[in-house]
């Protein structure tokens, strides 16, 4: 048997994460629905693996363009991911002092 | 090398997913985001190792530069201004994946030809991303004050919007079946920005939370597209949980206000409906109670259910109001908070508000839940909120038929703590006002709120 090409492989994965993530989601209760937003925020900055992955292999004398992209990539990525996940835990400290 | 690595990403996808479970409790939720976090960190490093590194230097000075800016921001952001903050955050994550979308086409485009698969990938990457970019820009600008709340739209901008979704569909098609010129993809990007500026701009102020909540849900998808560009599953399945968690409280958000997600981005909603004669017409007239009258009706309650809304959150009232509970509970008073769903500017955003102030969450309950009790309840104090509990929404002929609202009506008096009796986002009258058991308490939340702290303190 042939393996899929990657592109069905990852349609797949796509499908069944979106199914897992509404079931797991839905249950989040409302009060929770701010900080589920900004965790959220923090976990789309996942794209700074793209921004890694670019910048690795472009030189900034060779290819300018593409190397000052994957820069700004992981500037933006990052920013997510450290405030993101940081400003979530501020919230969900206040709601455990009960 | 690659094994391992793809079972290292393994388990940061299910840390992931394992992580947003534990947020179905509050008692749970911190262990959940510092699970994501961990998730995040092991996806990172894994990475690194693997990637065959030219130079550190920029991938250093980027970690370094994003982490002081979006440490900054968590440290310093005030809990009002949450919305804004994941407003502009939503924005960070598609010009991102916007950016990744734009060094591979520069990469795949020297050959001359786009393979379709990473092709269109691209393409669908660069498109959300950018729309998601521009549009947060928008969202953060319309919820920051910096541009009008008032949505922006007509006949022409409506045409314009069309047309330009018809050049994004011909010129992608083009670029990914024929040609990747430089020049047509450089136009794609600037009229996939121009779009999600156009499509935001058009969403009234006051449904910026569904705004924000789909800005999310594009993030996670433009994530997942950069996914499918570098065949990376761990970048797929983090961005489709974002996206699904934006498109439930985009869902939620429509729900509580009964407006489909379609009439929100276009309908242009908050310019019709609000005439002048509608409003205060006739020889309704307002009761209305000071200080002192408002703290007897409070303090010899035995039942009270506070309403928070909106001009709670602008007056930074939220401190007070606490006070006031533990005033009334002091007193042997059974109190309650009744939240609706799109009571602050984004999902879950007032019980935010009242958690910095130290409400237990225990006592927040959402229209579903706390509706039967107000007939059984003394009274209901209603403090900056309108639309949310206005009875019109009972009448099939009203602009808000239909709206799930907070029958504070039923409640054996109402206290309503509000500026004016000006209409809400919604535009329209509120009969509430002008009933027998309500009494209007007017004056600035804050002002007015220390006002009834120290008028119930005075009590015996």
């Amino acid at each position: 048997m042939e393996s899929m090409p990657i592109m069905l492989v990852g349609l797949y994965v796509f499908i069944l994460a979106t199914l897992a993530g509404k079931e797991v989601i839905t249950k989040v209760p409302p009060t929770l629905h701010t900080p589920l937003m900004s965790g959220a925020n923090a976990i789309s900055g996942i794209a700074i693996i793209g921004g890694l992955i670019i910048s690795a292999k472009a030189d900034m004398g060779d290819e300018p363009i593409v190397a000052i992209l994957g820069l700004v990539a992981i500037i933006f990525a990052t920013i997510n991911v450290v405030g993101g996940f940081m400003v979530t835990d501020r919230m969900l400290e206040m709601f455990k002092k009960k | 090398m690659t094994f391992y690595a793809d079972l290292a990403y393994l388990i940061s996808a299910f840390l992931f997913l394992a992580g947003l479970k534990q947020l179905s409790s509050p008692a749970t939720a911190r262990r959940g985001n510092q699970m994501a976090a961990l998730a995040m960190l092991i996806a990172i490093a894994v990475t690194l190792v693997q990637t065959e590194i030219l130079t550190w230097t920029w991938i250093i000075t980027g970690v370094l530069i994003g982490s002081l800016v979006g440490a900054t921001a968590a440290r310093m952001v005030k809990m009002t201004a949450m919305p804004e903050m994941v407003g502009i955050f939503n924005g960070f994550g598609g010009g991102a994946s916007a950016l990744v979308a734009g060094a591979e086409f520069l990469n795949l485009q020297q050959a001359g030809v786009l393979p379709a698969g990473p092709g269109s990938t691209i393409m669908l990457a660069m498109l959300i991303g950018a729309v998601t970019f521009s549009g947060s820009a928008v969202a953060f600008g319309k919820l920051a004050g910096y541009i009008t709340g008032n949505p922006v739209t007509n006949n022409f901008l409506r045409f314009l919007n069309a047309v330009l979704f018809l050049f994004i569909i011909v010129s992608g098609v083009y670029m990914v079946g024929w040609d990747p010129d430089m020049t047509i993809f450089l136009a794609f990007i600037g009229v996939a920005l121009l779009l999600g500026i156009l499509l935001v701009n058009a969403i009234g102020g006051a449904d910026m939370p569904v705004a924000i909540s789909l800005l999310n849900s594009y993030s996670g998808l433009a994530a997942s597209m950069a996914g499918f560009i570098l065949g990376n599953m761990v970048l797929i399945i983090s961005g489709a949980l974002v996206g699904a968690s934006g498109l439930i409280l985009t869902n939620i958000m429509c729900k509580a206000m009964n407006r489909s997600l379609a009439n929100v981005v276009f309908g242009g909603f908050g310019t019709e409906g609000a005439t002048a004669d509608q409003i205060g017409a006739g020889d309704k007239t307002a009761r209305s109670v000071d200080a002192e009258g408002a703290a007897m009706i409070l303090g010899y309650a035995q039942s009270v259910i506070i309403v928070p809304g909106y001009g709670l959150a602008v007056a930074q009232a939220q401190h007070d109001l606490k006070k006031l509970q533990d005033l009334l509970e002091d007193r042997g008073i059974d109190v309650k908070y009744a939240v609706h769903p799109v009571a602050g500017r984004m999902p879950g955003h007032m019980n935010v508000l009242l958690a910095e102030a130290d409400v237990p969450y225990d006592q927040l309950y959402d229209d579903e839940e706390i509706n039967d009790q107000f007939k059984d309840t003394d009274v209901a104090l209603i403090v900056g909120a309108n639309d949310v509990v206005n009875p019109e929404a009972r009448n099939p002929q009203s602009v808000i038929a239909g709206m799930p609202i907070l029958d504070v009506d039923y409640a054996k008096n109402v206290i309503i703590m509000k500026r004016s009796l000006s209409p809400g986002f919604a535009g329209i009258d509120n009969p509430l006002f002008y009933m027998e058991k309500s009494m209007m308490f007017f004056g600035s939340a804050k002002p007015s709120m220390q006002d009834l702290v120290r008028e119930v303190r005075e009590l015996d």
